[in-house]
């Protein structure tokens, strides 16, 4: 279990040091340390803070017997929300260091996790386009929104306006696509979370096909935009059809994943 | 590929049943523990079975009853909250996360009907919920096996009215419905219309899957998917079953909805064996009330079907049912007239024949047979509607060729045959002004088939036919009989055949009659002149009963002597015999000799006792001719003159004078026949014409013993010639039968004839008989010894009779 904040909350606690019995302490300094980290994979494994809090705890000296320093953050801005991806991962943690002048310093870790709430966006379209391949294929398609939180439904139809190839069948998939670093070194992974049937079969021109699918099952999260200049996530609904020799044609749209605060009650 | 395509077909639907045998076991087990997880995880895997391609419909059907099974046990856990914990609603939504469709939507719909029936929301909703849903499985054979599922499971929780589903208020929760449909948010009471609504739109989707279904696959395979696709109707045509059951569907819903939306379904489909079956069904399913109200509906819809549709099937049907429903109850009947049945389906049928202009003739006429029956069902009293059936029918007949079709004839012949049968009275036949126009349009061959019907139809009804007008009308529908119609080739006729049609018009004339003397005799004119037409072959058939219609026509007028008082009265047995002679004469150009003879002899004992002795005379004198001219086969000789004998032996109207003229004749004859024993018997015979044994009746003794005696030497005569040809003399059979001429006018008190005349007859037969070279006979032995068992009779009997015969010996 890894305890979960959001951002502006203030961050506190305590910390106990018991040095064995019989033996004690000697340090030039005791300290805690709020960090936000960024990690990109291929990077060697490198960090990037992006946000460092300290407290000193203690001046150098002795503990003899357990002692323990409370400590607090408070209001501490955390923008980000913590993130494991496939070449990145974004990390808060707590790291006390009890300074030691010979044989090294003693260095404490604890994750903590961080989720931002947004309220209902105030403008919330629908998307609707009209695609096609000329004299082949043409629908029209519609999604009820474009922003949708994370146990959304998304609704829509899709409407055929002219069909000459035979379909077999037409998913819908939600795809995740992570792109770190900048320039000459963005990389980018691709991911298809969901792949979910929405039509078995062939239709013919003016046939209207329900979509319902429900975002609960699976494993979102919100889209990150540019986040400290390092990564972003960002979700798209991908629209497969899928003619008899298995040749696709597929749309992609892009929609935005927020965290809806959950309402309680 | 092809060849072993059915094997191929049943190792699919084996690996098919055994996928869903192996996760229904898994499923059990997780029912069983009340895993929820588990079972929506395997029974997904299950019903992931039926997504299969590779079966038809009939094996399909097969996979599909298999996964159904499982469904219900599936829908039993759902229904009980207890075991999985989970609110139907959540559940609802849970079943929505499978990521294949088809399972999807069997798991939605098997959740749906639990949602129904623990009313958390109105049904209304949640049929529409699942009826739109169900869009997703655009492949024909699965999506009508899941709507079929759909339809199954829905069926007895649709909210009628007096169902428990019926006026349930609520919401659906939101989590089903967000936003999309808002009209669903806050909803009425459910009603029988939203049962109706859901109905028809599952109807309409399964069609439309059914339709497209024939789109598919290549030409050469067209047959075997026409049965397959057929096969598969009932599915869709379930739904309208399922409307029809409905009790809230009252008269005003099915014509305002029900029966528009059906209708506008079938038409847009456009497909030849969805609109057959559909309309079929529509007609079968729904009461007859409901069509007989609807009809000017129902019956637009049929010019819109496609040109290629059998609606002369269709129509039948509809008008069958029609019928029948009016002949189950008079209270109906003003229905009827009320909503001008016949009237929108004659102008249907007009409409519907205009706009198939590919349709074979046969299919109008066949049409026009069922409106036919249907009038002649429900309004018999209107013959005006009849003759308006077949005015349209000559209408679609005229400018063409004659009918070649087999099949068309054999409509035409149904057509006009049914008001036969209907009234069984070809009298009515005989007012419809169109019904010999459409004969005129058969062949030659037909026509008379007709003409046969029509006579049978007359015969087996007693149909009188009285007057002379109906007379000409009725020959002139038959006239394929009466006379050749151009291009009949004679040679092409059977001679059976033609007998037997000649002898049905024999029969008829006898049925032409009218007790009115006058036009009685109209009616006979009318008769004569048509059958003077028939030619040559035809008269020996259609004389004979026009003469004895005369002479049954002479015979009453003879009896109401009196009372034909004014002289102008054309009807006298007079003018009548004028009528017979020419009529005979007529026969001379066949000739049969033989026939006129009789008919002759016939009317000549009618003017014997018309009293009217000049024209009698003339009819024997013309027999005579006839004889002496005509008739030169012996055979026909021996016949005519005891015929001609018999007759005039019952003639009193002659005077002496004619009366000798005529014995002489036919004495004379007699003797000249070419056979010993002919002669003899003729000979004998005329012995009676001298003794009639009436009271004034011709009694001359003498010139009856000259006729017997000259028998006798004819008889000796034949013994002889007998005796010299073949060596043995021949039977005694001549003289048993002279002997009992001269008992039979020994006992009518002729003095002439002696017991002793008899008792030497008696001895001759016996030596005759004893005699060396006579050959035994066991017919004459037996003739003779009867008859002297009756002599031996008479004498014991007592009485006069047996003194008489005292003086005689055996």
């Amino acid at each position: 279990m890894v305890p979960l904040f959001q951002s502006q909350e203030n961050i506190a606690g305590k910390i106990s040091i018991e040095p064995i019995q019989g033996k004690k302490v000697d340090h030039n300094g005791v300290k805690v340390e709020l960090l936000g980290q960024i990690e990109m994979y291929f990077d060697r494994g490198n960090f990037y803070d992006f946000t460092s809090l300290v407290r000193e705890l203690d001046v150098p000296g002795d503990i003899y017997e357990k002692k323990s320093y409370p400590f607090e953050f408070s209001t501490v801005e955390m923008p980000y929300e913590t993130y494991n991806g496939a070449n990145v991962r974004l990390r808060y943690v707590l790291k006390v260091t009890i300074s030691r002048g010979y044989a090294g310093s003693i260095v404490e870790y604890q994750d903590f996790v961080v989720r931002n709430y947004s309220p209902l966006p105030s403008i919330n379209n629908s998307i609707k386009m009209e695609v096609g391949i000329e004299d082949c294929l043409h629908i029209e398609f519609e999604y009820n929104k474009s922003k949708y939180h994370l146990k959304d439904v998304i609704i829509g139809k899709i409407y055929f306006l002219l069909v000459r190839i035979k379909l077999k069948n037409m998913d819908l998939e939600i795809r995740r696509r992570e792109s770190t670093g900048s320039g000459a070194n963005t990389h980018v992974e691709t991911e298809t979370l969901a792949k979910f049937e929405l039509m078995d079969g062939a239709p013919v021109r003016g046939e209207s096909i329900p979509i319902r699918l429900f975002l609960s099952p699976y494993e979102l999260t919100p889209t990150y935009r540019n986040i400290n200049n390092k990564f972003s996530v960002k979700y798209y609904l991908n629209l497969v059809l899928v003619d008899e020799e298995d040749r696709r044609y597929f749309k992609q749209q892009e929609i935005t994943i927020y965290r809806l605060q959950e309402e309680t009650s | 590929m092809m060849l072993d395509g059915m094997e191929d077909e049943d190792k699919w639907l084996a690996e098919g049943i055994a996928g869903i045998q192996h996760n229904a076991f898994y499923m059990h087990r997780a029912l069983d523990a009340n895993n929820l997880r588990e079972v929506l995880k395997y029974s997904a895997q299950m019903l992931s079975e039926l997504r299969t391609s590779k079966l038809s419909p009939h094996k399909y059907y097969e996979l599909y009853m298999r996964a159904f099974d499982e469904l219900k046990k599936l829908e039993m856990f759902f229904k009980d909250e207890s075991r999985h914990g989970v609110s139907v609603v959540d559940l609802y939504e849970l079943v929505q996360h499978a990521g294949n469709i088809l399972p999807r939507l069997y798991l939605l719909c098997t959740v749906g009907s639990v949602y129904i029936k623990s009313k958390e929301a109105p049904a209304k909703d949640v049929l529409k919920d699942l009826v739109e849903m169900c869009l997703g499985v655009q492949h024909p054979i699965r999506g009508l096996f899941l709507r079929s599922y759909l339809a199954q499971v829905s069926r007895d929780k649709l909210p009628d009215i007096g169902s428990e589903y019926e006026g349930i208020h609520g919401f659906l929760h939101k989590k089903i419905l967000p936003y999309e449909f808002p009209s669903l948010w806050h909803s009425d009471a459910d009603t029988v219309m939203d049962a109706v609504e859901f109905v028809l739109q599952n109807f309409t989707e399964m069609n439309k899957l059914w339709v497209r279904l024939q789109l598919q696959g290549p030409g050469r395979l067209r047959e075997k998917l026409e049965k397959e696709r057929s096969e598969l109707r009932d599915l869709v045509g379930k739904n309208l079953h399922v409307l029809s059951q409905i009790e809230g569907v009252d008269l005003e819903m099915y014509k305002d909805t029900v029966l528009p939306r059906v209708l506008e379904q079938i038409v847009n489909c456009k497909d030849e064996l969805a609109q057959y079956y559909l309309m079929d069904c529509i007609i079968q399913v729904f009461p007859d009330e409901y069509h007989l109200q609807t009809l000017e509906t129902l019956l637009s819809a049929c010019p819109q079907l496609q040109p290629t549709v059998d609606i002369k099937t269709v129509l039948s049907q509809l008008m069958d049912r029609l019928s029948n429903y009016a002949v189950s109850s008079t209270d109906v009947l003003p229905e009827f007239l009320q909503v001008e049945a016949f009237a929108k389906l004659s102008s249907a049928i007009g409409r519907v024949i205009e706009a198939q202009v590919d349709m074979p003739i046969v299919g109008a006429i066949s049409l026009y047979v069922s409106l036919l029956t249907f009038t002649l069902r429900v309004h018999p009293d209107r013959l005006d509607y009849v003759d308006q059936v077949l005015g349209a029918c000559v209408k679609k007949l005229s400018g063409k060729p004659k009918l070649e079709d087999n099949r068309a004839k054999k409509q035409v012949v149904a057509l006009l045959s049914a008001p036969l049968d209907k009234y069984n009275d070809i009298v009515m036949a005989l007012m419809l002004s169109n019904y010999p126009r459409v004969m005129d349009h058969l062949d030659n061959e037909t026509n008379k088939v007709m003409a046969i019907v029509i006579i049978q139809s007359i015969m087996k009804n007693n149909t009188c036919i009285s007057t002379a007008d109906q007379v000409e009308v009725l020959f002139e529908l038959i006239k394929g009989l009466m006379k050749d119609l151009d291009g009949t080739a004679v040679d092409e006729l059977d001679e059976e055949d033609f007998k037997e049609e000649q002898n049905s018009v024999a029969r008829l004339l006898h049925m032409l009659y009218n007790d009115d003397p006058e036009e009685m005799l109209k009616i006979i004119c009318t008769m004569k002149k048509n059958i003077m037409d028939g030619g040559s072959k035809r008269l020996p058939f259609t004389v004979p009963p026009l003469i004895f219609s005369a002479l049954r026509l002479i015979r009453r007028l003879q009896g109401q002597d009196g009372d034909v008082a004014g002289e102008e009265v054309p009807a006298t047995p007079k003018r009548i015999f004028q009528i017979l002679n020419q009529t005979i004469e007529a026969l001379s150009t066949v000739p049969t000799p033989e026939l006129a003879l009789r008919l002759y002899l016939q009317c000549a004992e009618a003017a014997n006792d018309c009293d009217l002795e000049p024209v009698a005379y003339e009819f024997f004198t013309q027999a005579f001719v006839l004889y002496e001219e005509e008739v030169a086969d012996s055979k026909a000789q021996v016949t005519a003159i005891h015929l001609i004998i018999g007759t005039l032996q019952r003639m009193n109207v002659f005077g002496v004078e004619n009366r000798d003229t005529l014995t002489h004749k036919a004495t004379g004859y007699s003797a000249k026949l070419l056979k010993k024993p002919d002669q003899c018997r003729a000979v004998y015979a005329c012995s009676h014409l001298f003794w009639v044994d009436d009271q004034d009746g011709i009694k001359d003794g003498e010139r009856v013993l000259l006729c017997l005696k000259r028998a006798l030497r004819i008889a000796s005569a034949a013994q002889q010639m007998s005796n010299v040809t073949r060596g043995s003399s021949g039977p005694v059979t001549l003289y048993v039968e002279i002997l009992n001429k001269y008992l039979y006018f020994f006992e009518k008190g002729n003095p002439q004839i002696t017991s002793a005349a008899i008792q030497g007859l008696l001895e001759l037969i016996t030596t005759e008989m004893q005699s060396d070279s006579a050959a035994p006979n066991t017919v004459s032995d037996a003739f003779f010894a009867s008859t002297q068992r009756y002599i031996q009779f008479q004498k014991q009997k007592g009485g006069v009779m047996s003194e008489k015969y005292d003086s005689v010996k055996v």
